[in-house]
């Protein structure tokens, strides 16, 4: 049975550094057994709130609880980053062999070397590097020094788990497999984890709750469907993918729809809103259907446009064709569609999409933080 | 030439015949250096470390100083050590000038500034994160200390060849704290000194080879240690 009281709870947490302030997130909970993976570029503030989180690095205001106890108060700060394990960009080995490595964190808990061999030879095998546990750890290629560093964080069998992008510069190959061996050892464990990445598919994959970061502010919190289908800003939505995010203007309102003016040409959407209204339509690139124009428009798709492709970029398994209708329109369509279609720069095709496809940001946009679901 | 020629000669024979006399001077030598680089390490490397890792107000004329110590003239050290220990000096009352203990006392001084600025570029030069890691990892400061120690021990072990190179190889504050009196307080370097100024060249060059040689094996051990780490 999970605990209600959060393994997390972050109150009016400030970090002011030379005079700036970097991280400001008001309030922030996680849950036990919840992986929230913070998403968002360099200098968001990500791996100052892991910091902050984990103790390392000192909040200006505001106060961290952990499992409901205030940390530096209630819980002396060791104590607490004994209870954590926290895995950073770089692998930060030590200058000696990859068992010791892997039994630092236990042998600074103070553990036996008799009790270490059986902890150390499980993290080891979870992480597939049995084999190069005499392995001086300088010799290691860059894939087996992120398992060994992952693997010494769980050694210390931590009740949370950090990560600060550790699979930045590693090559896609080993980083998919490192994804998956840390996807099954999470599944495993059920540890809760905070993960930092600003690569949206590895937040999708491992996130139960995404959390976009931008200016050292949280935007939004949610599912990872949330975030990526209902962005509340135009950042979060570049963020998360959304290729087409158009600037438009309400001019008629239907019952529970509206039909915007974007560019001169009408875009119809779901949504109660009034007419004048200022909005921001986003449409994810692959919501977006080419048809040939002898198909005639005639789709339940809604907004359906005549259009000229711009520009077309072959991405292996699928192309992104630009066309333009007045408005520029990304559409990511399979290889077969497009041969089929027989695109190139210059031809005319109808773009499609379908009104519920569109997701509508107000011009005031606002920060929605979702709870964990406990 | 054949004062060199005899010089060596005569090192290899007073080598070979174990002669008391030079063995007493060498292992004086060795005796008074060991221990002044001991003592520097001990300072040098907790201060070195300290400092790397602290940010505080003046630090920067704190590094400049330890930077400049590390050119320290042995004379000078010598003639502040000398005062210091004189009758009539702030520790005189100890009674210890032209002991043994004053020559280590005199070459700690001159070594600690070499292992403490040794110690601190070398720790200044791990990366910046490892120490977030090693706190993360659950380390008290003390832990973290002497991880990252032992971290740097390729640059610390260049720090005790230089910091016993230095001491083993001067002359000035030895002499000038040591009087360089026979059977207690001579070492390699007062004594090579006083044979060259009675014009006794063979034995002065004995001497000489035998501080080299000296210098030489305890380095050589040294970078053995060293050298069986690779560089990162």
């Amino acid at each position: 049975m999970r605990n209600s009281v959060p393994v997390f709870e972050a109150k009016g947490l400030q970090v002011i550094r030379g005079g700036s302030l970097i991280l400001n997130v008001p309030s922030l909970r996680v849950s036990d057994g919840e992986i929230l993976v913070l998403i968002g570029p360099n200098g968001a503030g990500k791996s100052t709130l892991l910091q902050t989180l984990s103790a390392l690095a000192k909040p200006s205001r505001g106060e961290i609880l952990f499992r409901g106890r205030k940390i530096g108060a209630d819980i002396p700060v060791l104590e607490y980053r004994r209870r954590l394990a926290m895995v950073l960009q770089e692998p930060l080995l030590f200058d000696t062999t990859v068992f010791n490595n892997v039994a630092s964190g236990l042998k600074i808990r103070g553990m036996k070397r008799n009790e270490l061999e059986p902890v150390v030879t499980q993290a080891l095998e979870r992480f597939g590097i049995s084999h190069l546990r005499d392995r001086s750890a300088r010799t290691l290629s860059g894939g087996e020094a992120r398992r060994a560093s992952i693997a010494r964080a769980f050694a210390t069998n931590p009740e949370v788990l950090l990560l600060d992008e550790p699979f930045s510069a590693l090559d896609p190959v080993m980083r998919e497999t490192l994804l998956e061996d840390l996807e099954r050892v999470l599944q495993e464990t059920r540890m809760t984890t905070i993960f930092v990445t600003h690569d949206r598919m590895e937040a999708i994959r491992l996130g139960t709750r995404l959390g976009v970061m931008n200016g050292g502010e949280i935007l939004q919190t949610g599912s990872s469907h949330e975030v990526m289908n209902h962005p509340v800003n135009e950042f979060v939505a570049s963020l998360v993918g959304v290729e087409n995010i158009l600037k438009g203007k309400v001019i008629r309102v239907k019952n529970g729809s509206f039909v915007a003016s974007v560019a001169g040409r009408e875009v119809e959407a779901v949504g109660d809103l009034g007419s004048g209204e200022e909005v921001t339509l986003c449409i994810r690139a692959e919501n977006v259907t080419l048809l040939p124009l002898a198909s005639g428009g005639h789709t339940h798709h809604g907004n359906t446009f005549s259009t000229t492709v711009n520009k077309i970029t072959s991405m292996g398994f699928y192309q992104k064709v630009q066309v333009t209708c007045g408005f520029p329109l990304m559409a990511y369509i399979t290889n077969s569609s497009f041969s089929d279609l027989s695109l190139k720069e210059g031809a005319e095709v109808l773009a499609s999409f379908n009104i519920k496809a569109v997701h509508v940001i107000r011009s005031a946009s606002r920060i929605v933080l979702t709870e964990p679901k406990s | 030439m054949d004062l060199i020629f005899e010089g060596i000669i005569k090192a290899f024979w007073l080598l070979v015949s174990f002669d008391p006399e030079v063995m007493g001077i060498t292992f004086l030598s060795i005796k008074v250096s060991g221990s002044a680089t001991l003592i520097s390490l001990i300072i040098g490397i907790s201060v070195g470390a300290s400092v790397a890792l602290t940010r505080f107000r003046g630090r920067r004329i704190v590094v400049s100083l330890i930077n400049t110590g590390m050119a320290l003239p042995p004379v000078v050290v010598g003639l502040f050590v000398t005062i210091s220990l004189w009758r009539n000096g702030p520790l005189g009352i100890l009674g210890i000038l032209y002991t043994p203990l004053a020559m280590i006392i005199a070459q700690a001084i001159i070594a600690t500034p070499i292992v403490t600025g040794i110690t601190l570029a070398a720790v200044q030069q791990l990366p910046a994160k490892l120490r977030l890691q090693i706190l993360a990892l659950g380390a008290t400061r003390i832990q973290m200390l002497w991880i990252l120690i032992k971290e740097a021990k390729l640059s610390l072990l260049a720090a005790v060849m230089a910091g016993f190179g230095g001491v083993i190889s001067e002359v000035g504050a030895s002499i000038m704290v040591g009087g360089n009196i026979k059977g207690y307080s001579r070492v390699l370097t007062t004594a090579t000194v006083m044979e060259t100024g009675r014009g006794n060249f063979d034995v002065a060059i004995a001497l000489s080879i035998i501080l080299l040689l000296l210098a030489y094996l305890i380095n050589l051990v040294l970078t053995q240690v060293q050298q069986r780490e690779r560089p990162r």
